[in-house]
């Protein structure tokens, strides 16, 4: 089972929350902030695996991470997954966001947390691995998209207007600054699929 | 219409939408905290809005906001109004944010039932899947149970999509509403086998996370993931069924060795390290289920090594990691192989990586013999100088200790070196492990006699130069060493060599510095090394020296005194006191060293740990009973409680109110201070204790040198470890040297229990401890219980889902769902009780209305037919074998359920408690290369003689499901039986003993007081006495007969007596024949053709001493009365040279109890039957019944079938139901050894009869 799974960037800041147990939000705030602790101070080039396992219940579980550019992806799992499984899957998951943000970056995830929220619910279903497959994910998610995009119909064009304007007048611009790109350069791992 | 649509857009975009709520927080960093209120206010305000458009942008904003960490909880309503909403767009807003918030306590989420319900069956697969997705996360027992049914449903939905979500979501509802398990398992277990991967492997995962919690329950499903195993070439899919496979090889031996050939050849072949990884791990597994001695896996070992070493070596930090993981595993079960990689695994030590230290760290553990331990830990030691963070080197430190002190010490062989490798570890600045250093030195100290000479040295060395480990005290938890050191010396003063000096370190002024339970300890032990002092001074002339003491003592303990530690004051006090008398004494030339040290007189011994746990409760003391009344409720809640040990003054139980004004704050203050005054525990408002004394004359001032610690000290005079290293070696070398010129030196190596046989590599038994050691074992209670138990967690979810499934999927022992078991499905109201012709060969246990749609209805219906017919193929098939075993003998049998004629303890199986999975199970496994036996028996062989017989009983169990041409290999198999090993046989039983639970049929004696409690729901108590239901026949000098009755579930005219013939003699018994005279109301069952007088014949012969068991169907037409029917076996006894005929008479005896069969019930229903008024009642005493009441419930089930329905305190109601269909309901009370039965029952006679058996059974006893 995965427990959590967290997204925060390089200073601690969370991007995505998911707890697949209850907590509330001052030790969803604390785990977040003492994973992003523990993760933080480790060099690049060490190994993947923390047995942290006091933050979220039990000495069973396992922080499993990886670090893209300017992110932090933990997944807080039990010894019922395989580790490197897990790695696997983060790369997935980052892959995908990838596809489905074209050339994902920070500012992605920090402008479309619901966007992000449904590619993984096409993932992870309630801690449990739903799907691996690349394709299959994007499929599914393209075709939620699309409904909502029909549903919207006539009467999210003017909306889709102002918030162009908006996005126009403001400097910040997601593309326009660009903090850290993420780049997402796939470390040779075994194949998988 | 129109025109409010665009108006209600247009108001919209100028709303802040996600986005801008990002935007707007990245633009107010300085005052966030701030902006987010406001924008909190604008969401309160857009939720109150009509449009729905609206709302969820308020939604979606707060999602954002939850993430950040603002409770959003007040917003649950809307949430749940979002996720109603017509519009996909909108829902998925609605279902994300339920996920995030929602739990357990929202109460808004009983409102969503119906919404989900309606979503779950939407046609819009997008909705359906949202749903699910949500429901996953918040799902509660409640949504659980009311949904489970509608999801069971998407199980076999068209779209894969949901179907995999389904399957996916159902262990969740497992978890929340565990009764879900049974009726839902066997399509689940048809996904298994689904044609989309996805479903697959989703059922794979659900399954996994059961079977990992509860394995055995899922040990019949081996092959069918065997199947999957060999085929899939998902990873995920199998990675997890090997995972899986690790998990049940502990259980089923035989498992690991079909598994062995397979993962193995996927090791060699799989590019995947994943994979790889997982292979190696679960062949692990299955070498370590696997006895040792196996020669023929080393291979297996040496491979997994080998690729273990290859992922330790390699660049890849990740595989690193996982390889010392995994060797760790190995470790246990095969130390030689690991420790063959010493050198690798102590270069990991070295690595830049923590994790990685740390695993390596675990690795050492295991790999230290005698021969290196001292070796190892100079290293360890090594690292410990270099660690740079605290808490790698606690790490460090503790591993030292772990290392050292494993298995009661069994690898030191000098316990100098050891006592000097704690000290040392004492210059350990900011650690905060001092007290573990401390319990070791303690420990060591007094279990180990030998030692304390050389132990007492060091700690009073230790006291001495107390400064330099206390620098800095408020940081360091190392002080908490000289804790250990006063209290060794002063308890092992006798080794002193300067008792007076340790005394003076002892009463440094610098002392009262140390945390207050380290100076109580001071103090104390001042005390005894005072009168050890006196004592060495009194015999000899010099009185001086002792009279110094005291004064010394004097002069040093008001110090304490004034502590503000309670504990110190107060001994502190006593004692200053007690050597002021002396002093007195003194002057007097009174001799007192015999009387003082008298007060310390008498030797301390180590308890166990766990000691005061296992003090058995004495008999006859419950200590859950009350001593007293307990209080009415309502005085509880309206009268404060009285404050036990002193009265309190009012004010102080009254809660403070922050409100209270200055004025009124003042006052209290004065007051209290003036209280304070009066009050002698509260110590005066004057200058601070520790100033006192500093300021006091006639303290000396010792001058106190702050040393700047982060220099790693070395405490002067204090030995270093490394010294021992090399006297160890000249010592061994010198050893073996002597050891050439005698050999009987080797009978003085064994000391002590703690000493055992040796398990590290290579002649250990030739280094000898350098000291007589006595490692003094920790002392237990007298009689204490033995067991270790380590309970699981009782709030453990998984423990609801420990469910046998397997008498499930089988065919021949079938248990049907009862109706309490099938799901909950909503009917219309108009619709009344469910009929009694469709719920067929359920029980008929009084129901709740159940509310369901005709709709739900069919398709559950459906499904039960389903099951029911697969369950009859099954046994149609197995009819039909039958008959082709027996064609010549036209045998028509009256029921498909308990064969006429079956033994037990046949070669194949017991026939009812091995249920045609179970041995289809065991019928693959045996087709392993290295075929182990398969079936167990409770008796040993009968003699091959009884052959053909043999396997025609073995046959249609065995072969349930499986093509006939099975046969010969089973009878095979059933050879290899003689040459089991009991171990294996044991725990074969015990497994089988699980399974059995549900069947009353097969309680021999001793498991059956076990398997009654688990069937009562009863909670764990006292373990209770054996209890068997077999009760003597008839007995002559060749043969002897016990019988159980029992009731058959599926016919309500039929009971089953199973007879167990026990061949007494030395001769062979064969051509048993059983007959009995019928009544009118009961007759034997004969096959068809058969005369109403023909005996029926025993299916087996007796060899001398062995026993069997046959089964005999009796039909019955009224059961309200018993009945006794007179019967008479015959036999032919064959010795060497004679055979004679004998013959034995014996009374059946029907009593009512044997009608009556275990049913469970729900309290609701249980309840709803006694309101119904249909029931007679009649009640019972018993006197002078001691026996702990879950015992006397305990065989009420057992011998009487009931079940317990409910139970509190002394009270317990309970249910059974007979053959025909009557409900008997007990009430137990119990109260000091009086025992009070009410029953109701729709039949008054066999009410009156039941409980006349009832008060038999307790007379008995």
């Amino acid at each position: 089972m995965i427990k959590a799974i967290l997204i925060f960037n390089n200073h601690g800041k969370p991007r995505l929350s998911k707890f697949y147990e209850h907590y509330t939000e001052d030790t969803e705030q604390q785990i977040i902030r003492e994973t992003f602790h523990l993760v933080s101070k480790r060099d690049e080039n060490v190994c993947n695996f923390l047995e942290g396992g006091m933050l979220i219940g039990g000495s069973d579980n396992k922080l499993i991470y990886r670090h893209y550019a300017t992110l932090y992806f933990v997944f807080c799992v039990d010894s019922s997954e395989s580790e490197l499984g897990i790695l696997d899957l983060i790369q997935v998951f980052v892959e995908t966001l990838d596809k489905c943000f074209e050339n994902v970056c920070e500012l992605d995830l920090i402008f479309h947390v619901d966007k992000v929220h449904n590619i993984l619910a096409e993932m992870v279903m309630g801690g449990m691995v739903l799907e691996t497959n690349m394709n299959e994910i994007i499929t599914q998610v393209d075709a939620q998209n699309k409904m909502e995009k029909s549903e919207a119909g006539i009467a999210g064009a003017p909306a889709r207007a102002v918030s162009a304007v908006k996005n126009m007048n403001l400097p910040e611009m997601p593309k326009n600054i660009n903090i850290g790109d993420i780049s997402i350069k796939v470390p040779n791992l075994p194949s998988f699929k | 219409m129109a025109l409010k649509i665009v108006k209600g857009s247009i108001d919209r975009m100028f709303d802040k939408n996600l986005q801008d709520l990002v935007r707007g927080i990245r633009n107010h960093k300085e005052d966030e905290a701030k902006y987010i209120s406001t924008c909190i206010d604008e969401i309160k305000q857009e939720l109150k809005q009509d449009n729905i458009a609206v709302k969820a942008n308020a939604v979606c904003k707060l999602t954002y906001l939850q993430m950040l960490g603002y409770d959003v909880s007040w917003a649950a309503f809307n949430i749940v109004e979002v996720m109603s909403s017509s519009k996909f767009t909108y829902k998925r807003i609605g279902y994300l944010a339920a996920s995030q918030c929602f739990h357990e306590g929202t109460d808004v989420i009983m409102l969503t039932t119906n919404q989900i319900r309606k979503d779950l069956s939407s046609p819009n697969q997008y909705d359906t899947g949202v749903a699910l997705t949500g429901l996953s996360c918040f799902v509660t027992p409640d949504l659980a149970r009311d949904l489970a049914n509608d999801i069971m449903t998407l199980m076999s939905h068209t779209k894969p999509y949901i179907r995999k979500k389904a399957v996916l979501i159902m262990y969740k509802v497992f978890l929340k509403y565990p009764e879900s398990l049974r009726p839902a398992f066997p399509r689940l277990k048809e996904k298994l086998e689904d044609p989309d991967p996805g479903v697959q492997s989703a059922a794979v995962n659900v399954i996994c996370e059961l079977a990992r919690r509860n394995p055995k329950n899922y040990l019949s499903l081996a092959p069918l993931f065997f199947k999957l195993m060999t085929s899939s070439t998902n990873n995920w899919v199998l990675i997890k069924i090997i995972k899986l496979f690790g998990a049940l090889t502990p259980l089923e031996p035989r498992l690991g060795k079909k598994l062995i050939e397979p993962l193995t050849n996927l090791i060699h072949s799989t590019s995947a390290m994943s994979l790889l990884y997982e292979c190696v791990n679960t062949v692990i597994a299955v070498l370590i289920s696997l006895s040792s001695g196996m020669p023929n896996h080393s291979a297996s070992i040496q491979l997994c090594v080998q690729k273990l070493r290859i992922l330790i070596e390699d660049s890849d930090q990740n595989l690193k990691y996982l390889g010392l993981l995994a060797m760790s595993k190995i470790l246990k079960t095969h130390p030689k192989s690991v420790q063959s990689h010493k050198d690798l695994i102590l270069q990991c030590l070295d690595d830049k990586d923590e994790s990685i230290r740390l695993r390596a760290l675990d690795l050492l553990y295991g790999m230290v013999s005698k021969k290196n331990l001292m070796e190892i830990v100079k290293k360890l030691m090594l690292h410990v100088d270099k660690a740079e963070g605290t808490t790698y080197r606690d790490e460090l430190l503790t591993k030292i200790i772990d290392i050292c002190s494993q298995s009661n010490y069994q690898y030191i062989t000098n316990f100098e070196w050891y006592i000097s490798i704690l000290v040392e570890l004492t210059r350990l600045e900011g650690t905060r492990h001092g007290h573990l250093i401390a319990s070791q030195m303690l420990d060591v100290a007094i279990r180990v006699k030998a030692i304390r000479v050389f132990a007492v040295a060091q700690m009073a060395m230790l006291l001495d130069n107390a400064h330099l480990l206390t620098g800095n005290m408020q940081r360091n938890g190392i002080c908490e060493v000289l804790y250990a050191a006063a209290w060794i010396c002063g308890e092992f003063s006798e080794h002193l060599e300067d008792p007076m000096q340790t005394l003076e370190a002892m009463l440094r002024p610098k002392v009262a510095t140390l945390p207050g339970h380290i100076q109580a300890v001071y103090v104390q032990n001042a005390a005894k090394l005072f009168s050890t002092v006196l004592r060495k001074h009194e015999g000899s002339t010099d009185s001086q020296a002792a009279q110094e003491t005291s004064q010394l003592l004097i002069e040093r303990l008001p110090l304490f005194v004034q502590s503000a530690n309670l504990e110190v004051q107060e001994r502190a006090s006593c004692i200053l006191q007690l050597v002021k008398y002396i002093q007195k004494l003194q002057q007097k030339d009174v001799e007192v060293a015999e009387e003082v040290s008298a007060l310390f007189a008498g030797e301390l011994n180590p308890v166990a740990p766990k000691a005061q746990k296992k003090v058995p409760v004495p008999d006859g003391l419950d200590l859950d009973a009350w001593i007293n009344e307990p209080p009415s409720e309502s005085e509880s809640e309206d009268e404060k409680p009285k404050a036990v040990f002193a009265k309190e003054e009012p004010k102080h139980s009254r809660p403070r109110h922050t409100e209270v004004d200055e004025k009124e704050l003042a006052r209290r203050r004065e007051a209290r201070k003036q209280e304070q005054a009066n009050n002698p525990f509260y110590i005066k408002s004057s200058p601070s204790s520790q100033k006192v004394y500093q300021d006091a004359p006639g303290v000396e001032h010792i001058p106190v040198v702050q040393i700047d610690l982060s220099v790693p000290l070395k405490v002067p005079g204090l030995p270093m470890s490394d010294q021992y290293l090399k006297l160890e070696e000249e010592r061994r070398q010198k050893e073996k040297a002597d050891k050439k010129k005698k050999e009987k030196k080797k009978k003085r190596e064994k000391h002590g229990k703690g000493k055992r046989a040796d398990s590290g590599p290579e002649s250990e038994e030739d280094i000898t401890p350098a000291h007589h050691v006595d490692i003094v074992t920790e002392e237990m209670p007298e009689n204490a219980l033995p067991s270790d138990d380590d309970d699981k967690d009782p709030n453990d979810p998984h423990k609801a889902l420990d469910i046998d499934l397997d008498n499930l999927l089988s065919g021949t022992n079938y248990r049907p769902l009862a109706d309490s078991e099938k799901l909950p499905v909503r009917t219309h109201r108009s619709e009344a009780l469910k009929s009694p012709v469709e719920e067929g060969d359920g029980e008929q246990i009084p129901q709740e209305t159940k509310k369901r749609s005709s709709k739900e209805k069919k398709e559950k219906k459906k499904d039960k037919d389903k099951d029911r017919k697969k369950s009859k193929e099954e046994k149609k098939k197995k009819k039909k074998h039958k008959h082709d075993v027996d064609e010549d003998e036209p045998v028509e049998l009256p029921s498909e359920e308990p064969v006429q004629l079956e033994d037990t303890s046949e070669v194949a199986a017991p026939p009812t408690s091995t249920s045609a999975e179970a041995s289809d199970l065991d019928f693959w496994l045996s087709s392993a290369p290295v075929a182990p036996p398969t079936k167990e028996a409770t008796t040993p062989d009968p003699a091959p003689s009884s052959g053909p017989e043999t396997s025609l009983a073995a046959a249609p169990d065995s072969e349930a499901d499986e093509p006939k041409d099975v046969e010969p290999e089973e009878a095979k198999s059933s050879k290899h039986k003689k040459k089991k090993q009991k171990k294996e046989k044991e725990k074969d039983e015990k497994k089988e003993k699980k399974k059995k639970r549900h069947h009353h049929h097969h309680h021999h004696g001793d498991g059956g007081g076990e398997d009654s409690v688990q069937n009562g729901t009863m909670e764990e108590e006292e373990p209770l006495p054996p209890m068997s239901n077999y009760c003597l026949l008839a007995e002559n000098s060749y043969i002897k007969m016990v019988y159980d009755i029992q009731g058959n579930l599926q016919d309500g005219s039929q009971v089953v007596v199973s007879v167990i013939f026990e061949n007494k003699s030395d001769s062979f018994l064969k051509s048993m024949e059983f007959n009995v005279l019928d009544s009118l109301n009961s007759k034997l069952q004969r096959p068809d053709g058969a005369g109403p007088h023909d005996g029926l014949v025993v299916p087996f012969q007796l060899p001398p001493g062995v026993s069997n068991e046959a089964r005999f169907v009796f039909s019955v037409q009224s059961i309200v009365m018993p009945q006794k029917l007179k019967g008479t076996l015959t036999f032919i006894v064959k010795s060497e040279d004679s055979s004679t005929h004998e013959k034995l008479d014996f009374k059946l005896h029907f009593t009512c109890t044997s009608y009556l069969i275990t049913t469970p019930c729900y309290s609701d229903a249980y309840a709803k039957l006694l309101e119904s008024g249909d029931l007679k009642s009649s009640s019972l005493r018993l006197e002078g019944v001691n026996m702990p009441f879950h015992h006397l419930l305990a065989r009420i089930c057992f011998h009487h079938h009931f079940s317990v329905v409910e139970r509190i305190d002394s009270c317990a109601s309970m249910y059974s139901r007979s053959i025909q269909g009557h409900h008997v309901c007990l009430l137990v009370k119990t109260a000091d050894q009086t025992v009070s039965i009410d029953a109701k029952c729709d039949e008054p006679s066999l009410l009156g009869n039941v409980l006349d058996e009832i008060k038999q059974t307790f007379s008995q006893c």
